[in-house]
């Protein structure tokens, strides 16, 4: 028997206009999976996530969260129970740090004592020394900063469900290798189902349990790294050349660790 | 005399918690009336242009209108609706003073307001108002949480623009009938009183400032979530607020209101009535600088008691007409009619202030020019001047009927600067006043009439309605009928129009009331 489904998109359709930005999906996330949808830019990655949480509404096919189809839960409740990192970061330029990651949270009326713990809670999980952080203004924070408080601000109502759009873009290499890896183990820690949009084919592989292919708004391919290399989609394999060539590479150029 | 030992200092600052507490009052109540409407309008129409286009076109054509003009059509506007709500409703309201100030200023402070408002409503990255939505916001809790304190820096700045608008402007409420600093600039404009003019342009600065600067405080404690900032300036627009009615509140609104127009002789004849009222146990305040459409609408409404008015301008714009008649006929036909109205014309003072075209003697002399009709003869050639409102009066229209008169130019003056640009020939003739001491102190002439083209001018003092039947009133006003000779008046206006301590209304009318009470 399956895993019990977090998300499943059926036949999804949504058009802006004339273009097509989604089309046709069909695309299952199990619970507890880390699923990353990798694609160029444009091919709708953004648009798929947008419609999970009813950022935006479908044109056609179904959406289910947690086995209820979207279209019967109320968009604002939806949104609260489910974490989204945005692609540009997404904070509030007037809300302190602490203010950021507590607004959901607050929405649900929870008091704010338990959010302040919630928040000093928050800022330890993503590693941001809590006694400095806390009061500053975003304008105030390092790119890197700024990823970890929307990671923060996503987990603060404790969603079983987090999206992310690009989370870790924009930083530097070493940091987005250790906010991936931290969050990895965030992932496993606190049970989530994630969803993680990426253009480093890299990246997904290392991350995620899954890789979704996109590709002018129809899914290419799915599955784990091992079951895409075998794919006959040439933009998939495309895709996986780059990380290979990258390990011979390295493995050319860089002396064997622990050698003499 | 030093320009700081000015006695006038002084007398300005007796005026200051009056015309002060007043400007306050309607600036704020039509700053809050702007507000109260333009920022929902504005967060109505944030993603709607075309409602939007619609009402910042609207506001725009607002704004060109001239705050003066804008001010005067509200006085009209009110009027009539007040005659609707008679008829219909049986109330009324008064049309006069504070209502259609506040009105005016009220529309004259929205656009900032929206434009800003709506801007800065707009100029919002729509990646942040995806957010809000995002971490579970609704509509309203965006618009709370996300959108307006991100448009706040940009929608304070409309409202300090719309202010420091609103309390500029509000100096232009005077002759509406609404008391405001602008009574020391408009009083000291007409009877050259610089000091008063100075007064009123350094208190309406400061007060556009200290108003801008509140603002500014309440802006910068909302951004850094300052209550103790936010608190002050609000504390401190409250505080102007409350210091603004305590003396209203000390104030009987019993007495009689006495009501001047725009120049120097009404601010001294009113003054002098006023006196005259005190000196017989009535208490009396003066409500000059009055617009001359806007005292007789306001007598007849009872919104103040008494004026002087002159035979010759009522028979024109209130009764229409055209025909000419001897001094005392025209002033007894008129008291009929006016009696219909319910109005009472107690009595003429005795002199005339009459229109007449003015030349300086010398150059009359040499032209050749005593009367209007060897005027005729020469103005192709020449220039002439008028007040505001002269050029559109039936008298002139009657001149130039009577005499064919064609002028090389014409131009309106503010009145007490038209007989120093006649005498320095910066224009040729100037459709003067009979009762201005200026005639004499330029060495001026005034040109005969002899087809009787401009009708008589009796200086005639009116009644409210509602005091038609006041005797105490009729018998403390008594001493002044018939007593006031035009050589007297034009001594009067003379002294009114120098620029000294002597000089000021209420000095004139108790040198005024010394020489015509013993008669
Ligand atoms: N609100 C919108 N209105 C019109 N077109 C849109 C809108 N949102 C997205 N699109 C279009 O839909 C297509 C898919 O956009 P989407 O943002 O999903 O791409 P993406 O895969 O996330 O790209 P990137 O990697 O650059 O973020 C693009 O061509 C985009 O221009
Ligand atoms: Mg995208």
């Amino acid at each position: 028997m399956p895993a019990k489904l977090a998300i499943s998109y059926h036949e999804v359709t949504k058009s802006f206009g004339s273009l097509t930005a989604v089309d046709g999906v069909s695309l299952d996330i199990a619970d507890g999976e880390f699923l990353a949808i990798v694609g160029g830019s444009g091919s709708g990655k953004t648009t798929l996530l947008r419609l999970a949480n009813r950022l935006i509404e479908a044109d056609g096919g179904t959406i289910t969260v947690e086995g209820e189809d979207v279209r019967n839960v109320d968009p604002v409740a939806l949104r609260r129970r489910i974490g989204y990192v945005f692609q540009s970061g997404g904070l509030f330029p007037h809300l302190s740090v602490a203010d950021n990651i507590g607004i959901t949270p607050k929405l649900l009326g929870e008091p704010a004592a338990a959010i302040a713990g919630r928040v000093d809670e928050l800022l330890e999980l993503v590693q941001l020394d809590r006694a400095s952080h806390r009061d500053r203004l975003p304008e105030a924070l390092s790119g890197g900063q700024r990823q970890r408080v929307g990671v923060a601000r996503a987990l603060a109502a404790k969603p079983r469900i987090v999206l992310m759009d690009e989370p870790f873009g924009a930083l530097d290499p070493l940091t987005r290798d250790a906010l991936g890896e931290d969050f990895r183990d965030l992932h496993r820690k606190l049970g989530l189902t994630s969803v993680m949009i990426t253009h480093d084919m890299t990246e997904a592989i290392l991350l995620a349990d899954r890789i979704a292919v996109m590709r002018g708004g129809r899914l290419l391919a799915q599955g784990t790294a091992a079951e895409l290399s075998s794919s006959s989609d040439d933009y998939v394999l495309e895709l996986l050349r780059t990380p290979r060539r990258q390990v011979e590479r390295l493995n050319t150029l860089l002396p064997k660790s622990g050698a003499a | 005399m030093s320009l700081f030992t000015d006695p006038r200092w002084g007398e300005a600052l007796s005026h200051l918690a009056d015309y002060l507490g007043n400007h306050v009052r309607v600036s704020l109540a039509a700053l809050a009336l702007g507000l109260a409407v333009s920022l929902p309008l504005a967060i109505l129409t944030r993603n709607r242009p075309a409602p939007r286009g619609i009402l910042l076109a609207l506001a725009s054509i607002v704004q060109t209108v001239p705050g003066l003009a804008l001010l005067a059509l509200f006085y009209p506007l009110l009027l009539l609706a007040a005659s609707v709500t008679l008829a219909w409703f049986g109330v009324s309201f008064s049309a006069f003073g504070f209502l259609p100030a506040m009105l005016a200023l009220a529309l004259y402070s929205m656009l900032p307001v929206l434009r800003n408002g709506i801007t800065g409503l707009n100029g919002i990255d729509p990646a942040l108002i995806e957010a809000a939505k995002g971490v579970g916001m609704t509509a309203r809790q965006s618009l709370v949480m996300v959108e307006l304190p991100l448009a706040l820096p940009v929608m304070m700045a409309g409202i300090r623009t719309a202010a420091v608008w609103v309390i500029g402007t509000a100096t232009l409420s005077t002759p509406i009938g609404q008391t405001s600093l602008g009574n020391y600039i408009f009083a000291g404009l007409q009877t050259q009183n610089w000091v008063f003019v100075l007064f009123g342009c350094l208190a309406s600065a400061l007060l556009a400032l200290a108003v801008d600067q509140l603002l500014g405080l309440i802006e910068s404690g909302l951004r850094h979530r300052s209550r103790l900032r936010s608190g002050l300036g609000a504390a401190g627009i409250a505080a102007l607020v409350a210091a603004t009615l305590v003396p209203t509140m000390g104030r009987s609104s019993s007495g009689y209101v006495v009501g001047a127009k725009t120049f120097a002789e009404q601010y001294v004849l009113s003054a002098l009535m006023r006196d005259r009222l005190q000196a017989a146990g009535l208490s009396a305040t003066a409500r000059s600088g009055l617009g001359s459409s806007v005292i007789f609408e306001a007598l007849k409404a009872g919104d103040i008691d008494l004026c002087v008015d002159y035979s010759g301008t009522l028979w024109a714009n209130q009764l229409h007409r055209t025909d000419i008649k001897p001094r005392a006929e025209l002033v007894a036909e008129l008291k009929t009619e006016l009696a219909k109205q319910n109005i009472t014309l107690l009595g003429e003072l005795g002199f005339e202030n009459a229109y007449a075209l003015v030349m300086p003697r010398k150059r009359a002399e040499a032209l050749g020019i005593r009367t209007i009709t060897d005027l005729a003869a020469h103005a192709s050639t020449l220039s002439i001047a008028g007040d505001y409102e002269f050029f559109s009066r039936p008298e002139w229209a009657a001149l130039q009927k009577a005499y064919g008169l064609q002028f090389r130019a014409q131009r309106q003056m503010q009145p007490d600067f038209m007989y120093a640009a006649v005498a320095s020939g910066e224009v040729d003739v100037i459709a003067g006043y009979t009762s201005d001491g200026l005639i004499a102190k330029y060495d001026l002439v005034t040109l005969d009439d002899p087809k009787h083209a401009i009708p008589p001018y009796d200086a005639i003092l009116l009644l409210a309605p509602k005091r038609a039947g006041d005797e105490q009133l009729k018998t403390a006003l008594q001493p002044l009928l018939g007593k006031i000779d035009i050589a007297t008046m034009r001594e009067a206006n003379l002294r009114a129009s120098g620029n000294d301590a002597n000089s000021s209304p209420d000095a004139v009318a108790k040198w005024l009331w010394e020489k015509v009470g013993k008669r």
